[in-house]
């Protein structure tokens, strides 16, 4: 059984299913098990190698201090920033109500 | 029914006393940074907009956009470091995961556990010193409004959301846990402020929420060692609401472990309404993050030449604003007490007109007691004050050649018209001198009409002296100095 060498529990995947507010099924809780342990597995293989001497790496690129000058550029239309919205009102988002704030 | 701060101080006080508690208070500030445009993107950066006209798909979190840090955010946020003597490392940023419609990316940009400002410190104006942890980049969230027919949030039907606000670039200073009481913790923020400010980086209106308060507070007994399990309260706005949730918050937590209960760590929020804090969630529900770095962004290192060119760039910190004013004051005798008139002068931006009419060589004692009480009520006039006018009307009241009254209706007539000439003011308000000469002239006169209250005054009838006050005054129409007619009147005792 893969479970035995799972890089992931279900109670895990259920955790992070929760924190992105999304409903799983047991079917699905076991599929997305293994198919997480398999990603987690993979990535793991790089534990396999000596790494000892390689400092942290933040970022792929061999790049630093990108900037962008602080000068205002036009912004989008209100028209067209409601446009994608489910549902507006006055030029606003609007979504399902949310008690804390 | 609200008590009078004073007593609700003491009653916090006297209750800790009574029940052998302590308080732990450590605040986290967000303050927006003055830039021209928000942190990732090029949209203005600007409060008090219409609703979703400030955005773009950087700042809507739309699919494929990227974004680019904005450099003068990072020169602002360097400006803060320096300015609470904190350490300026190299930093990278990363995503806070989280699930709000405020937040359009479903993540928040920010930094972790490398952020650009560390272990810094802020002296507060009692001597006493409140450790900084932390001052890091991120950026704001949208604005919900809770929309309802009823007008009552708990029975909201929709929530309606304004990006304008979304990645205008923010530092969120974290102190450590180093106060100890809500007076502590309004002092700290009212001096953190103002040294932010001074930088030039934020202009710290909590009013308009450009400076926000969260506040950690945890309770434990005197003689425990460790600290007792921390509540946050959310988004307090004013100072007022800061003082009163920590003070709600201390007793609320005491009580609680008084009568058996535990303290369940959770966030709080505070109802202005009903002077309490609330439970907003509890940490096991929403306290799971899972930052990682953030890959759309690369390292920032600043260096040392930038950094240093920013310090030299930067205006000078309030600390040595207030020592400048200091040191101009230093031939003064009454300088200890004038320490909060020095504050008050450098906070209202005074000092640089102060330094200039001082420079000229008018009293700096009188120079700043007009700048911080009559000028005070014009401050944008007063700091466009002609130094060399200032100066003069300052030497005339040093030289008792018109009275404080006299000085003090000259001023405020300077500061509506700048561009009158001390001269030209003084005759059109029809202000007469009243020197040495002019004020024993009349104080002779009235000896003369007056030989009976003279003679009680020789006698050692002190009360006699308002009475020549008075006389003296309507003599000159309210124009003489009531000081220098004293002065005059107990040389003509001792001459009699």
């Amino acid at each position: 059984m893969t479970q035995d060498k799972s890089f992931i529990s279900k109670e895990q995947v259920l955790h992070v299913a929760a924190l992105a507010k999304l409903n799983l099924s047991d079917q699905e809780v076991t599929k997305f098990t293994a198919q997480l342990s398999d990603i987690l597995g993979y990535a793991n293989e790089l534990s396999e190698l000596e790494l000892k001497d390689v400092s942290p790496t933040a970022h792929p690129i061999e790049l630093e201090n990108v900037f962008r000058d602080d000068t205002v550029l036009k912004s989008i239309d209100n028209s067209k920033v409601i446009q994608n919205a489910p549902e507006s009102l006055n030029s606003q988002f609007k979504v399902p109500p949310i008690l804390d704030d | 029914m609200e008590m009078p701060a004073n007593t609700v101080k003491n009653d916090i006080e006297d209750f800790l006393k009574d029940t052998g508690f302590e308080a732990t208070i450590g605040l986290e500030v967000h303050c927006e940074l003055k830039t021209a445009t928000k942190l990732w993107c090029s949209c203005k950066n600007s409060f008090g907009n219409e609703p979703n006209t400030l955005v773009c798909p950087v700042c809507l979190g739309l699919p494929g956009s990227l974004p680019v840090l904005n450099k003068r955010a990072v020169e602002y946020a360097i400006r803060i470091g320096l300015a609470l003597n904190c350490t300026v490392q190299n930093s990278i940023f990363h995503r806070k995961n989280y699930f709000y419609p405020d937040m359009p990316k479903d993540f928040q940009i920010s930094q972790y556990d490398i952020p650009i400002n560390a272990d810094g410190y802020v002296t507060l104006p009692d001597g006493g010193s409140v450790g900084i942890v932390r001052a890091h980049i991120e950026e704001d969230t949208g604005k919900s409004t809770h929309f309802s027919a009823s007008g009552r949030i708990h029975e909201s039907s929709a929530t309606l959301i304004d990006y304008n606000r979304a990645g205008i670039p923010l530092v969120e200073i974290v102190s450590a846990p180093d106060i100890t009481s809500s007076e502590m913790a309004k002092a700290y923020v009212t001096e953190l402020r103002n040294i932010i400010v001074a930088t030039g980086a934020t202009d710290g209106k909590m009013e308009e929420g450009s400076m926000r308060v969260d506040a950690n507070v945890s309770v434990k007994r005197i003689q425990d060692s460790e600290l007792g399990t921390r509540c946050e309260i959310k988004n307090l706005n004013s100072l007022r609401s800061l003082g009163k949730a920590i003070n709600y918050e201390i007793k609320r937590q005491v009580d609680n472990i008084l009568s058996g209960q535990k303290v369940v760590q959770q966030t709080r929020h505070f109802n202005e309404d009903l002077n309490q804090t609330v439970t907003l969630r509890t940490k096991e529900e929403a306290e799971d993050y899972r930052y990682f770095p953030e890959p759309d962004l690369v390292p920032l290192n600043p260096g040392a030449a930038w950094i240093e060119q920013i310090k030299a760039e930067m205006p000078p910190l309030l600390i040595e604003r207030r020592r400048m004013v200091q040191d101009l004051m230093r031939e003064t005798q009454e300088i200890d007490q004038l320490q909060s008139a020095i504050a008050i002068l450098v906070d209202l931006n005074l000092d640089s007109v102060f330094k200039q009419t001082v420079g000229i060589g008018a009293n700096p004692t009188i120079a700043l007691k007009r700048l911080t009480n009559e000028a005070a009520n014009a401050v944008e006039a007063a700091r466009n004050l002609n130094p060399e006018q200032f100066a003069k009307l300052i030497q005339l009241e040093t030289d008792n050649k018109i009275s404080t009254t006299q000085s003090k209706t000259i001023l405020s007539k300077m500061l509506e018209n700048p561009d009158k000439t001390l001269d030209i003011l003084i005759s059109e308000l029809n202000i007469v001198s009243f020197g040495e000469a002019e004020t024993t002239a009349l104080v002779e006169q009235l000896i003369k009409d007056k030989p009976d209250e003279f003679e009680r005054f020789k006698q050692g009838d002190d009360k006699v002296t308002q009475f020549f006050i008075g006389q003296i005054m309507r003599l000159s129409k309210g124009q003489a100095n009531g000081k220098l007619v004293t002065e005059i009147l107990m040389k003509k005792r001792n001459q009699f």
